[in-house]
């Protein structure tokens, strides 16, 4: 206690600008790296990397691994591991190729393309992924056999489970509505984006205003106004930049003129159609949000936490951990349903071989994005930056042409070093 | 045994009966019974293994009897895991603390029993706010609000632990070691928090092996070896060796070895 008393005189009264903003270090951290990542492909592709069609392409490719890693930060924080995400989006995937084509129009008499095919479609698949994960969960938590190997078994039955469905076969093509889900094919176009770029913005400034009101409620310290204001300007030139650089991605003028045609009509001169958010990007950010509350001003999420902080004070203090594994492996199927969508409708087709070592993605875009294997710590937003960082490190090795064995041994080496770093940092701060 | 003075007519607040567990079969408590007053500290002495962790363990619900009766206020009691024994404002400070070294106090103090919005979220500004209430009282040089527990002394720990027992208007507490890991000042600080507690009419049921701590903060000891009961005193009416013996030895003072 005289510890407590004596760390406010030896600091120095001037806090760093970090500190003011109430900053989080280790986001900061993963933000520069993956701003000279950019930067340094940019300048090794001259400037391919950083065009607003390379862009676009990263955000759609990333959409799939970034859903599930946010569910696998729950799962790691509550010190397990779920090796069998991959062979779960492709089981999720394999009932949903199969309802929407055959299961419904076949035995239900639906018309293929019947508006009702897509949504029925993805609440069975929602439905197989919540039940299988809910099963996983009890086996961890109420048979308490380890989710390594629970999960590990799990990798192969589902992914034999997935082709068992399907006989093997790549299932295609896929209703039409189903496929928007995927990227290029379903996006919001220009006047959409801004709609959505400005409904973000106003939510996020709602949510600062919001903090601050709360804090001066209670009476504690709160930010200088000047700080908030500087918050306000990052998040709003992060928001709107994001939606002008997804509009500045054009529909290339030969697919419009092609439309154009198709309907008997001529393209006028100078006629352009923006792409936009991708609605799978639109998707993301919506689990992300919806994450991010779970995680953080939930009863659920503080219990997570504090089971991986330590679950025996979680169980003394009343908590029902098993229950609460079987909730968050639910979570985490369910999780693994909407990636399923999302990756089958941008290859327009169910392959056998989808979502093929997207456990081992999703997990090391967790750790990258800060989750700790000791359990306790991990935010949702590290593992979508997480796996952001992954997929550009991917694309970017490709596009400068380093050879494919090359990429995974780069990609490898990164997961390994990304931990160092932040046992380093772990340590220095003074973190457990 | 030795029957307590205290008058008959009073309804105990808390009756344990022959409590019985074992593990794997060793007798970890075997046929004891032990009771606890209102306004009362009963001290609980034995040996490491003597089995009084795990006695207090079947009243907090961390541990299910594998048989014997537990009374509330003359009433039978179910308990079976920590939350019925919340119900029955039973808290409990653990000697490992129990808490969850990766959140903030407010955070730990509030663990399953969160201050919600109307919204069904976690009010962490009114939870932090009563922290901070509750914490001007029992530790007032507190300040780490913000940080994780683990940054916090073993004084500052204890302290966020016994503000979460009290915090929730316990009528039954018990405290387990509460003063193995602190300094003298912290000690003495628990002592007059265990003073104040009394006066309040909480039951406390103080588990030790400090006989001095017992002999100074408890009205009644209860001692236990190799999961029985020795005997249970009043501490007035012995001294330090006779507890000693009755640790040691396992006699009761006058009555020789059980």
């Amino acid at each position: 206690m005289t510890h407590s008393e004596a760390t406010p005189a030896s600091k120095p009264a001037r806090k760093s600008i970090i500190q003011l903003l109430e900053l989080d270090l280790r986001l900061l951290g993963m933000v520069v790296a993956f701003a000279i990542l950019c930067i340094a492909f940019d300048l090794a592709t001259g400037g391919r990397f950083l065009t607003p069609r390379n862009i676009f392409n990263l955000t759609i490719q990333t959409v799939s691994v970034a859903i599930m890693a946010t569910g696998m930060v729950f799962v790691i924080v509550t010190r397990h591991i779920d090796l069998s995400v991959g062979a779960l989006l492709a089981t999720c995937s394999a009932v949903m190729a199969m309802t929407q084509t055959q299961v419904l129009p076949d035995m239900l008499g639906l018309d293929l393309g019947h508006p009702l095919i897509p949504w029925v479609t993805i609440a069975i698949g929602l439905l197989a992924g919540t039940l299988i994960g809910a099963f996983n969960g009890w086996l961890i938590g109420y048979l308490t056999i380890p989710a390594f190997i629970v999960t590990l078994g799990g990798f192969l039955a589902w992914r034999n489970v997935s082709w068992y469905l399907t006989s093997g076969k790549t299932i295609g093509p896929l209703d039409p509505t189903f496929m928007k889900f995927g990227g290029i094919s379903g996006t919001l176009g220009a006047t959409g984006s801004w709609i959505v770029g400005g409904l973000a913005l106003t939510g996020a400034l709602y949510g600062l205003y919001a903090a601050r009101r709360n804090k001066k409620k209670h009476g504690f310290t709160i930010k200088p106004l000047w700080a908030e204001g500087m918050m306000a300007v990052i998040i709003s030139t992060a928001i709107l930049g994001f939606v002008a650089i997804l509009n500045a991605y054009e529909v290339p003028a030969r697919k419009l003129k092609r439309m154009f045609e198709a309907q008997g009509e001529t393209m006028p001169e100078g006629y352009t159609v923006s792409y936009g958010i991708p609605i799978s990007v639109l998707l993301l950010i919506f689990v992300t949000v919806a994450m991010t509350i779970l995680a953080r001003r939930t009863r659920f999420g503080r219990y997570i936490f504090a089971t991986g902080g330590n679950p025996d004070a979680a169980e003394l203090s009343g908590i029902n951990t098993r229950w609460l594994t079987v909730k968050i492996f639910a979570l985490m199927g369910a999780l693994c349903a909407i990636s399923a969508v999302v990756a089958s409708a941008r290859l327009a087709n169910h392959s056998n071989d989808i979502g093929t070592v997207d456990e081992l993605r999703v997990i090391a875009a967790a750790v990258i994005g800060g989750t700790a294997l000791a359990g306790g710590a991990g935010t949702i937003y590290g593992a979508i930056l997480g796996a952001l960082i992954m997929q550009s490190l991917q694309s970017g090795m490709a596009m400068v042409g380093v050879d494919a064995p090359l990429q995974n041994i780069v990609v490898g080496s990164v997961l390994v070093l990304a931990v160092l770093v932040d046992i380093i940092y772990r340590k220095r701060t003074g973190e457990a | 045994m030795t029957q307590s003075n205290r008058a008959d007519s009073r309804t105990p607040l808390v009756e344990m009966r022959n409590m019985c567990i074992s593990f794997g079969g060793v007798h970890a408590v075997d046929h004891v019974s032990a009771d606890l007053y209102a306004g009362e500290v009963v001290g609980l002495l034995g040996h490491n293994g003597a089995g009084k962790s795990t006695l207090i363990k079947m009243l907090s619900g961390a541990y299910q009897a594998d048989s014997g009766d537990i009374f509330i206020n003359g009433e039978r009691a179910t308990i079976t895991n920590p939350r019925d024994a919340r119900r029955y404002n039973i808290e409990t400070i653990y000697q490992t603390l129990a808490l969850a070294d990766n959140l903030d106090a407010a955070s730990n103090l509030f663990l399953g029993r969160e201050l919600v919005t109307p919204w069904g979220l976690v009010d962490d500004g009114a939870m932090e706010s009563e922290t901070r209430k509750i914490m001007a009282r029992l530790n007032p040089n507190f300040q780490k609000f913000a940080n994780p527990v683990s940054a916090l002394s073993g004084g500052q720990r204890q302290s966020v632990a016994i503000a979460r027992a009290v915090y929730f208007d316990a009528r039954i507490l018990i405290m387990d070691e509460p003063t193995a890991a602190l300094g003298p000042h912290e000690t003495q600080m628990v002592a007059e928090l265990i003073g104040q507690l009394k006066a309040d009419g909480i039951g406390i049921f103080l588990i030790s092996h400090d006989i001095h701590d017992v002999m100074q903060l408890c009205d009644r000891a209860s001692v236990m070896k190799n999961g029985k009961l020795v005997g249970t005193v009043d501490v007035d009416d012995v001294t330090d060796d006779d507890l000693l013996g009755m640790i040691i030895l396992g006699k009761t003072p006058g009555n020789g070895a059980v």
